[in-house]
């Protein structure tokens, strides 16, 4: 009688976590589509052209109004990067204006950025940032990659810890960019405010970016809003996670050594045991 | 206990020291000679595992407190600085975060085995009660730890969690205030946290000690639950257990690289990577994932005090179970029934935590009060009717004869213990 209560109870309990497993998809936005990165899995790599016509969108487009504050100009021709020249990472510097000071006489100055320099940001403050757009705080670039997820829900949240699914924050990312369209029919507009399929709530703040050729590539790549969202995402990776690829081609070297080291381990443990039962 | 061997150095220094300090002979009978059963299985290994990850944790740890600022404008920024321009400093940063769940993963693995088993059973009560001791002082630890990034979910969960306290009657608002030392979560409670980040990790360490001296008194329990009766039952810790749980630290080290170089963020929450801002609440906020079957109990409960009083209620039962369960039996293989209801316990366990990763609405409150209501009954009710109602198995009569078969065998353990060197 008792081994039919635990069985019952058992069932209960079994049916309960199907129960409780079953996803409530409120979805508030559209899912983001998984893209397919070269940054992905356990060999993923950043293209450095991809990553150099992303920063090219960035510096002509998105910086007009997002800081990426914690990359300095020395960070472009670092390894694992965007695979610029010292010397062509000095050019960039020098398009920029960095405050500097106070000088000898007690005055802070101007001058031309040096490769030390972190990305000048193009509001001196949160509060002028807000003002200049409407009251929305356009978020710094810096951490964004990371800093934007979606629920992929049961099974997938499991799922993506086996095959290293990592890449939800630039999905999402290319998914804002190319999500802008008309309000469905019925639905009033909202001044200020942009209708975006892939936003939470579907209103944003951020008017289209982008167009369609706004920004040249000399490389043949198609000049595409879709184009420019996956070099653009794609170079925010980069800014999120700098050492992405050394962390990559570590791993596998130390994964491939604690193996080795584990077989070892595994045939002294046989010998040792091998005239004891247990 | 009675060893095979005891440390005599032959060394005139070593002999000379010894005499004034016994310390190495103390490390000879605890970690080489010391009897340990033959018949251990690999769920044995995460003791051993744990001890890995500590001595991990305190190690990067301290390197990460060299090049890390606790104060509320340059915190998120120093953290910030170790992944980017810190050698290595990405290594050790995501080495001590996913060090952080490797260490939880570890330990509900060791508290579910202890369970399974009936490790707390006498004569461990104690060994036992340090075990829930660690426990504790690792979730305080990990919480605070969690609050040093100074990201949007440090900030926020660090504000749920305190204001639990302001839940104690009469004192709770004082006694709140009092731990943040303020009238909301800022750069003091920063500051403390830091502090006692930096101290618990040793206290950790402490009672480590004393749990494994409380292990050494009456030696381990073993997957027969019977107790060591004879020389043959058991095996020197050394080599047998050494080369052991050294497969299994490096077994477990795979997986934790896993994390550690693929999925580093993984078990993390894409919020923190927003500097802390107290305007601005995230739309949920959930605690890091080992904490997640206690937060869905602190939120089963309707009231604020009672859900506070359950959640500490459902650790301060582990503390009492020596005493619960009443079977003289340890090991679950010779329970049909507990066995069955140990893992409806953990799948219960895994959905709490599955519902505490959800916002407390519709379904989810109705199943994790269900499921809230079912782990207390299963340490209350279950149990102790158990031992009264159930009917064990029959027990083999040593660990040797479980092993073996009841035909004997020769003893060969301590035999082949005397000259492990000559083996093979």
């Amino acid at each position: 009688m008792t081994q039919g209560l635990a069985i019952a109870l058992k069932a209960a309990a079994i049916s309960l976590m199907t129960l409780a497993i079953t996803p409530a998809f409120a979805a508030e936005g559209h899912q983001p589509e998984r893209e397919s990165w070269t940054f992905a899995g356990p060999f993923g790599h950043f293209d450095k052209g991809q990553l150099q016509r992303g920063f090219k969108v960035y510096k002509e487009v998105c910086s007009s109004c997002h800081a990426l504050s914690l990359i300095s100009f020395r960070n472009l021709a670092e390894e694992g990067g965007p695979g610029f020249s010292e010397a062509q990472a000095r050019v960039i510097a020098q398009d920029y204006k960095v405050q500097d000071g106070p000088d000898d006489s007690g005055q802070m100055f101007e001058r031309t950025a040096k490769l030390s320099d972190r990305f000048p940001s193009p509001f001196p403050n949160d509060e002028a940032a807000r003002a200049a757009n409407g009251g929305a705080l356009p978020p710094d670039f810096s951490l964004l990659a990371k800093a934007r997820s979606y629920e992929s829900g049961f099974p997938w949240f499991i799922l993506d810890a086996l095959t290293q699914y990592q890449e939800q924050g630039p999905d999402y990312i290319h998914a804002i960019i190319t999500g802008y369209r008309q309000p469905p029919a019925g639905v009033e507009g909202k001044p200020g405010l942009h209708y975006n399929v892939a936003f939470p709530g579907n209103w944003i703040a951020m008017p289209p970016p982008i167009s369609d050729g706004q920004v040249e590539y000399t490389d043949g790549t198609p000049q595409t809003v879709d184009q420019y969202s996956r070099d653009v995402a794609s170079f925010m990776m980069w800014a999120a996670e700098p050492h992405l690829e050394a962390r990559k081609r570590i791993g596998f070297e130390a994964i491939v050594f604690l193996i080795g080291l584990a077989l070892l381990l595994f045939f002294t443990k046989r010998r040792v045991w091998s005239n004891v039962e247990h | 206990m009675s060893g095979h061997s005891t440390f005599q150095p032959q060394n005139p220094v070593l002999k000379w020291f010894e005499s004034r300090l016994p310390i190495l002979g103390l490390a000879h009978s605890s970690f080489i000679a010391y009897p340990t059963p033959r018949n251990l299985n690999y769920w044995w290994t995460f003791g051993g595992i744990l001890a890995f990850m500590l001595v991990v944790q305190i190690l990067t740890g301290v390197v990460l407190a060299m090049h890390y600022t606790p104060h509320v404008s340059m915190a998120f920024d120093s953290v910030e600085l170790i992944m980017r321009d810190v050698n290595y400093g990405w290594l050790l940063r995501y080495m001590h975060a996913n060090g952080a769940s490797m260490f939880f993963i570890a330990v509900y693995i060791h508290i579910f085995r202890g369970m399974y088993y009936g490790s707390y059973k006498e004569p461990r009560e104690v060994l036992w009660i340090l075990g829930v001791i660690i426990f504790l002082l690792m979730m305080a630890t990990a919480f605070m730890g969690y609050v040093l990034p100074w990201g949007q979910m440090s900030l926020w969960g660090a504000t749920v969690i305190t204001n639990l306290f302001s839940a104690i009657p009469i004192v709770g608002e004082a006694v709140t205030t009092w731990l943040w030392g303020g009238f909301s979560v800022d750069n003091p409670t920063l500051n403390r946290f830091f502090s006692l980040h930096y101290l618990l990790p040793f206290m950790i360490a402490g009672v480590v000690g004393l749990h494994i001296w409380a292990l050494h008194v009456p030696g381990n329990n073993n997957p027969t639950g019977v107790p060591v009766k004879s020389n043959s039952d058991t095996v020197p810790f050394s080599p047998y257990y050494t080369v052991k749980d050294g497969f299994a630290v490096v077994c477990f080290a795979i997986f934790f690289a896993w994390f550690l170089f693929y999925i580093p963020n993984y078990l993390g929450h894409a919020d923190n990577y927003i500097h802390a801002n107290p305007l601005k609440t995230p739309a949920h906020i959930v605690p890091e994932w080992y904490f997640l079957p206690f937060y869905a109990i602190l939120r089963a409960i309707p009231s604020k005090l009672g859900g506070v009083l359950a959640m500490f209620g459902a650790i301060a039962v582990l503390f009492i179970l020596p005493w619960l369960d009443r079977s003289p039996v340890r090991s679950a293989t010779y329970r049909p029934l507990y066995r069955q209801f140990f893992w409806v316990l953990v799948a219960v366990a895994i959905g709490l935590g599955y519902i505490g990763s959800k916002p407390p609405e519709g379904m989810y409150v109705v199943v994790g009060r269900i499921l809230t209501a079912y782990y207390f009954i299963h340490f209350l009710v279950i149990l102790p009717l158990l031992s009264a109602f159930e009917k064990p198995r029959p027990l083999p009569a040593s660990i040797t004869e479980s092993v073996l078969g009841s035909g004997g065998g020769t003893a060969v353990p301590s035999g082949a213990a005397a000259a492990p060197e000559r083996q093979g």
